[in-house]
């Protein structure tokens, strides 16, 4: 992989840069779109490529920047909800706009960005300025003509998805259908059609009559990307539902309960900690789910729900330290996972910089460090090396200095090329492979 | 002097072998430096000192939540849990029927560290039977594992240069901070608390709306009050019902109060 480029997501207000909390392509590849802890979108535009400047092809530069969501004050719990963006989705591209969910703690909202190239001059009422003109100087008329102007991208609200949810969203996920979509937050998970605002559907409803009995609650969500009646969501302890949402408007009663019986032999306390799944993702081909606990990505087959096809260790020198990660809450972060096009590569994140591909056919994993000082334009990252004691080769990392202050949560990669984005704190790092960039 | 604390280390360094079971135990081993008399004793925590640990941690994680923005559900039902799980291990090895035969002691300082000071009145609230447990049966430990903890808290990390105690203690519920050393947290933590003088430990609590400690309050962020700031969250723990005056300390100390007492003295 080549390091290509760096974006520092900048709060323009002074304060300096913002964490990124979200990282998500649009369906075609061409625009990529980031969420920040303050409440920003800022969206990304490969250049089209160029015969003359090979080297400078699909470089992604900014499109446009918007504040997507504000701090707000819950009157009635006195709690603030924070404006940071938790998920930004793309619809499927219908006309010359674009549009985007994007969504916070408690409100999901509907983007529509359009280009404006051109405006009409020649007016015979209004002038350049759109001022009336005094008719008695109109002596003929004209038809106005397009002229073409600078690019200009305009981004309105079109929708604003309100007072759906009690508890926080982890997730949206866009109905293949095209019409609705559905979000998700601890308890609950939310069918609403695209086009209303003021009515959505509970279909999942996880809490019990007493909070007291609480035990387990959803970590994300998401539909099927071909059946547009299915969908899975994962829990805290691990498990993953498939609904269906003809069986019934409820969708309580799983169809499928994928569950991989726990390994005796490394039970502990955070057993169910580091069961607990923070992302699933379907496969492009939609046969297959990827999800991700802490120490390990599974690859879920949709029609065998007694274990996972495969299980890939992301860092498992972690686990002689888990007390030491609940003590600082390392051990609730929560991961993405990504498959590449083909659904051949699968990649995660990982601390200290790091993030991990595997690829399922070879079963060879790489790990990369996303860091400036490895990312010089068309630089070749390294891979890089934890050693666990034992011998140590040089440039191998201990696992005591590993920094856990610098964790890569959300990664994305293009839906067909070998073009990834890594969000690491407050930069945006967009990797590409040249040898192989187009995968079919 | 018996104790030369110098070891800036917390014995519990050790807790994530020990909570890998299947795993042997290891020694603790010379990479730490241990100087005096200690040198050459290869303490082990005992696993019900670390479970022990385990519980107070959660229940501290639990108690310190973010109360400007609503806490994070899934991160208190999954400390929620674990406190559940060890709660049913401990009922499952007898150590928690020895509980209601104890009586509630004075607090020590050492049980600044334990669940009993920082939860009595909610536990009180919510279940009563686990209050007069956590003091009893850190109480039953001293006796029983006296030797195993004055060999371990001889190693405890505690004279370390003072440090401002709201931001140590709260320190380590801010998920931002405190990420780059495993132990740093931990440390402040406990340290601090042992590092304030008896009377002090008073001025920390203080009457408190009760209600918040209901389970359901904590993990749904409803407040009825109060709205806390990140170093206002120690002066919402009410007081213990049975605070024991400083001559109440000395006069039950045995050697491990002893060290403790030296530690918190210096």
């Amino acid at each position: 992989m080549e390091g290509e480029s760096i974006y520092e997501v900048d709060s323009g207000d002074g304060l300096g840069a913002d964490i990124i909390s979200t990282v998500e392509f649009n369906h075609t590849g061409e625009l990529l779109a980031t969420g920040d802890k303050g409440g920003r979108v800022v969206i990304f535009q490969r250049e089209p490529e160029s015969k003359n400047e090979p080297y400078n092809q699909g470089e992604y530069n900014v499109y446009s920047t918007f504040q997507s969501h504000e701090p707000e004050f819950d009157y009635l719990k006195s709690l603030e909800i924070e404006e940071k963006i938790n998920k930004i989705k793309w619809l499927p591209q219908q006309n010359a706009a674009h549009s985007l969910l994007s969504t916070n703690d408690k409100t999901i909202k509907l983007w529509k960005i359009t280009e404006r190239d051109k405006r009409p001059e020649g007016y015979n009422l209004k002038d350049e300025e759109g001022k009336l003109k005094d008719l008695s100087t109109v002596t003929s008329l004209q038809v106005p003509v397009l002229k073409p102007m600078d690019l200009m991208v305009e981004v309105t609200p079109r929708r604003i998805f309100a007072n759906g949810h009690t508890y926080h969203v982890n997730s949206i996920s866009v109905n293949s259908d095209c019409e609705t979509y559905m979000s998700a937050d601890d308890l609950r998970i939310n069918l609403w059609h695209l086009a209303i605002t003021d009515r959505s559907f509970n279909i999942v409803d996880i809490k019990p009559a007493n909070m007291e009995d609480l035990t387990e609650v959803i970590t994300a969500s998401e539909f099927h990307p071909h059946h547009c009646n299915l969908f899975v969501y994962s829990s805290s302890k691990g498990s993953l539902r498939l609904c269906d949402m003809r069986a019934s408007a409820l969708c309580d009663k799983h169809s499928k309960l994928y569950e991989e019986p726990e390994d005796p032999s490394n039970r502990s306390f955070f057993s169910e900690i580091i069961s607990s799944v923070s992302d699933v993702k379907f496969s492009h081909s939609g046969r297959y789910m990827l999800t991700r606990d802490y120490l390990t990505v599974k690859v879920w087959d949709l029609n065998m729900e007694t274990k996972p096809v495969e299980t890939y260790q992301v860092h498992d020198y972690l686990r002689s330290k888990l007390c030491s990660l609940y003590e600082n809450d390392c051990i609730f972060d929560k991961f993405e996972c990504a498959w590449n096009g083909s659904d051949s590569v699968i990649m995660t994140g990982a601390y200290n910089n790091f993030f991990r591909m595997f690829d399922r056919n070879t079963k060879r994993d790489v790990t990369l460090e996303a860091s400036r000082e490895s990312s010089k334009p068309r630089a070749i990252l390294k891979p890089r090396r934890v050693c666990v004691g034992g011998k140590r080769r040089k440039d191998d990392i201990s696992v005591d200095s590993l920094d856990f202050t610098k964790k890569i949560l959300h990664t994305a990669w293009h839906p067909t090329e070998n073009i990834i984005a890594i969000a690491a704190t407050n930069n945006l790092y967009i990797f590409q492979d040249k040898v192989n960039s187009e995968m079919h | 002097m018996f104790l030369t604390p110098v070891v800036p280390h917390w014995p519990f360094y050790n807790l994530d072998t020990m909570f890998v079971r299947g795993l042997k135990r290891k020694c603790f081993d010379g990479e730490e430096d241990i100087e005096g008399t200690l040198a050459g004793i290869k303490a082990i925590p005992s696993y019900n000192l670390q479970r022990q640990s385990l519980l107070d941690m959660s229940l501290v994680k639990l108690q310190l939540c973010h109360m400007l923005v609503e806490p994070n559900l899934c991160r208190s039902v999954l400390i929620a849990n674990t406190v559940r799980q060890i709660q049913e291990e401990m009922t499952q090895d007898g150590t928690w029927q020895m509980i209601h035969t104890q009586s509630t002691g004075q607090a020590s300082l050492d049980r600044l560290v334990s669940t009993d000071i920082l939860c009595r009145s909610s536990r009180e609230q919510a279940e009563g039977k686990h209050v007069s447990g956590y003091s009893a049966f850190n109480k039953d430990f001293e006796g029983d594992q006296a030797q195993d903890s004055s060999e371990t808290m001889s190693t405890a990390s505690s004279v370390q240069a003072p440090r401002n105690l709201q931001s140590n203690v709260w320190e380590m519920e801010n998920p931002q901070e405190n990420k780059g050393n495993f132990q740093k947290s931990l440390d402040q933590i406990f340290e601090t608390l042992e590092n304030k003088s008896p009377n002090s430990v008073e001025d920390l609590f203080s009457e408190v709306d009760n209600s918040y400690y209901d389970l359901d309050t904590m993990l749904t962020g409803m407040m009825s009050n109060t709205k806390m700031g990140h170093c206002d969250g120690l002066e919402t723990f009410s007081s213990p019902t049975a605070t024991a005056s400083n001559s109440n300390f000395k006069s039950d100390l045995n050697e491990l109060d002893h060290i403790v007492e030296i530690l918190v003295e210096s």
